[in-house]
């Protein structure tokens, strides 16, 4: 087992944030407003694709070969990278990548850095790690930044600070950009294109005197070495662009096989995740280029719990994601939550099947998750490499039901959650509908042998034809 | 610069590798990669008209994506480039090597020539400069992007990247292909890469989308057809 990270710490379980947060009317409209918002336009950016679901299938299928054999394409990839001027590091845990990224910022002879917004460093704590080591990190990505002035923390994948309106944003910006650098510009109003330029104003000179930069990767590719940063905004290209030094930290789980797979991820993440053909920049880099971008390159390659997910053979398909964050704005669930309910730098669906794999089903955060979810499956259906998360969420609630004591007593508590959260007033029409169109989808979501049995132990009737709703009211 | 490797570090690659191995117990040992099914049943091409269309298409979807689009003929380049530079007030343009001079035979503009093997403008100098002209290496039609490879009349990456104002000449049929698929086989990974798709732009505030934080905050692309 890897060591749980800390970033986990003081959250309440899922049943209690769940509870606080819906009672939350404002964050509710706030997080209604944005997911409605960003799912439509989603479903039209993938209803232009003729072919999407060969894409998806296509996807699925690349993941699931690389995952199969992922010593290989690891070697192959650090063989790579290294021949093109760049350094492989190998971190076991959380606080060995931690320790890495330090000591080599301390290396440069530099206190601070500027960061491309990743969740793997949001997953390992890397921040409070070099804060704890005198070093700052500047946050540049515009949510990013509005978290961290806000001493908040990120809440959803793609839009970190998406429970945040554009009046909190201006306070924030106002009260906290003088205690980072440049102060927020007076008579700042709520104007988001006011927000955006005061953004910009407040990190240039970080971007233009930075010297050390830290960026996750959304691919690896094997074959070449080249990573892949996919953005909006052009924070990341400042940061892989302008420093002497870049420092990469990436799950094991990124790389995949070939430069020719990107026609693949490259189609469908930028739709599944802000609903464009394609997002405003990509930057793809191979170890270093003489007089051109920084002039040392170091690549972490994280487990952190990633090799213990792999080894359950229904959970493993989680580590496919590639974060497009499509999951969370139609989950049901999520919607009426927001992210911090789920107490993990990983919200919504992929959240509940990711954080308790990587963490461990010990906790009563890790325990309680794999219950935050009605099964609905819509999860599933937009997932560009067709994570079957109902399935994984079933699975672990079997081995949550085997392992007992602690686990056992929380999941009536979770169950209760999560059908509360869908049964407050007007939260119905949605999760109907939503059942009944992915009706047709659920049966194969309970299969096997060990689902049956373990609906036969735990009292609860198959998934239902009716909506959770409806089995909640019957069954409390 | 390679840092030296670390005992410790040596014996994590050993650990998490070894942790890999025995996850994946259930692989047959046999196995090879390409034996798992990859199917790429999808399309190479998804609008298939002739080479015109495509550009009609770059053009509306590059315009979408709230770049301003110019259409010209190669002897009217010159003139198109000094006017959209004139038009938007710019004091001083960023060339990189290897720009075709004639491209600005049309104005006065200072220009803020980059010399990456003597001595490159440093990023304030960049700052200060109003615009950066510069060609690419590919466009792609359906989705509306422009590939730089920082190769020649492109120069490094923070050339278009730190000025405010990014001026681009696509050559049209010639660098415009329809699909992601038939762009990547003509780009070389081991060149920096960026791919430039509209403005930057972030949709961090309730999901509204602004045009322009930190990348240039205009994007102007010249689609030059015919002779
Ligand atoms: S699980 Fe699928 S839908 Fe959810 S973030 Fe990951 S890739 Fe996207």
């Amino acid at each position: 087992m890897s060591a749980p990270s800390e970033t986990f710490l003081g959250f309440p379980a899922f049943p209690e944030a769940a509870h606080d947060a819906v009672r939350d009317r404002e964050l509710r409209r706030t997080m209604r407003h944005a997911t409605h918002t960003i799912r439509d336009k989603r479903a039209r950016a993938v209803a232009e694709l003729a072919d999407w679901d060969e894409l998806r299938t296509a996807g699925a299928q690349l993941k699931e070969r690389t995952l199969r054999h992922l010593p290989h394409y690891l070697e192959q990839l650090e063989e790579a990278v290294t021949r093109a001027g760049g350094t492989v590091h190998w971190a076991a845990d959380a606080a060995e990548a931690n320790r890495i990224v330090a000591e080599l910022v301390r290396e440069t002879g530099e206190q601070e850095v500027v960061k491309v917004k990743s969740m793997a460093t949001q997953e390992i704590g890397l921040n409070e790690a070099l804060a704890a080591e005198d070093i700052t990190a500047y946050e540049t990505d515009l949510a990013e930044l509005i978290v961290q002035l806000g001493r908040d923390r990120p809440s959803h994948i793609l839009v970190p600070a998406i429970h945040r309106d554009r009046r909190q944003i201006q306070e924030i910006f106002r009260e906290r950009m003088a205690d980072w650098g440049r102060t927020a510009p007076e008579n700042l109003t709520d104007d988001p294109v006011q927000l955006a330029e005061a953004a910009r104003l407040h990190l240039r000179e970080k971007f233009l005197n930075a010297r050390v930069a830290v960026s996750g990767a959304n691919f690896m590719i094997a074959e070449t070495g080249t990573m892949v940063v996919v953005e909006s905004e052009g924070n990341g290209r400042m940061c892989l662009t302008l420093p002497d030094t870049l420092i990469t930290v990436a799950g094991i789980e990124k790389v995949v096989p070939t430069w020719r797979d990107l026609e693949v991820f490259l189609q469908t993440l930028p739709r599944s995740s802000t609903a464009e053909r394609m997002n405003p920049y990509t930057s793809t880099w191979t170890g270093t280029t003489d007089g051109d971008g920084p002039r040392a390159f170091h690549l972490v390659l994280l487990d952190n719990g990633r090799t213990d997910t792999l080894a359950d053979q229904v959970g493993r398909q989680a580590l496919r994601c590639i974060r497009c964050s499509a999951c969370l704005n139609v989950c049901p669930v999520y919607e009426r939550t927001g992210g911090h309910a789920y107490g993990s730098v990983y919200p919504g669906p992929i959240g509940a099947v990711l954080t308790p794999q990587l963490h461990g089903i010990q906790s009563e955060v890790g325990a309680s998750l794999p219950y935050a979810s009605s099964l609905c499956g819509a999860c599933y259906d937009v997932c560009p490499v067709a994570i079957d998360i109902p399935e994984v969420l079933v699975h672990l609630r079997e081995r949550i039901a085997e392992q007992g004591g602690k686990g056992h007593r929380l999941e009536k508590a979770a169950v209760n959650a999560a059908g509360w959260v869908l049964n407050h007033p007007r939260a119905l029409e949605v999760g109907e509908r939503l059942a009944s169109l992915t009706r047709r989808l659920q049966p194969k979501r309970l299969p096997g042998p060990g689902a049956a049995q373990w609906t036969r132990s735990r009292d609860l009737p198959e998934l239902p034809a009716r909506s959770f709703r409806a089995w909640w009211k019957e069954n409390r | 610069m390679t840092t030296p490797h670390r005992p410790t570090a040596t014996g994590s690659r050993a650990r998490v590798l070894g942790r890999v191995r025995a996850a994946l117990a259930d692989v047959p040992p046999a196995e090879r990669p390409d034996e798992v099914l990859v199917a790429r049943d999808y399309l190479d091409v998804h609008d298939t008209g002739g080479p015109g269309e495509l550009t009609d298409l770059l053009h509306e979807n590059l315009t979408e994506y709230r770049a301003h689009v110019h259409r010209t003929t190669r002897a009217r380049l010159p003139e198109t480039i000094a006017e959209l530079l004139a038009v938007r007030g710019s004091g001083s343009v960023v060339t990189p090597p290897g720009l075709p001079p004639e491209w600005l035979s049309g104005t006065g503009i200072v220009r803020v020539p980059d010399d990456p093997t003597g001595t490159p403008l440093t990023a304030a100098r960049l700052d200060a400069a109003d615009s950066t002209l510069t060609g690419c290496a590919v466009a792609i039609a359906e989705t509306g992007t422009l590939v730089l490879d920082a190769g020649t009349g492109q120069g490094r990456r923070a050339l278009t990247l730190v000025p405010d104002h990014h001026v681009c000449v696509v050559r049209a049929p010639e660098q415009v292909v329809a699909s992601l698929p038939l762009a990547l086989p003509r780009l070389d990974p081991s060149r920096p890469l960026t791919w430039i798709s509209g403005p930057s732009a972030t949709s961090d505030i309730e999901l509204e989308r602004v045009e322009g934080v930190h990348g240039p905050r205009t994007l102007e692309v010249v689609l030059v057809t015919g002779s």
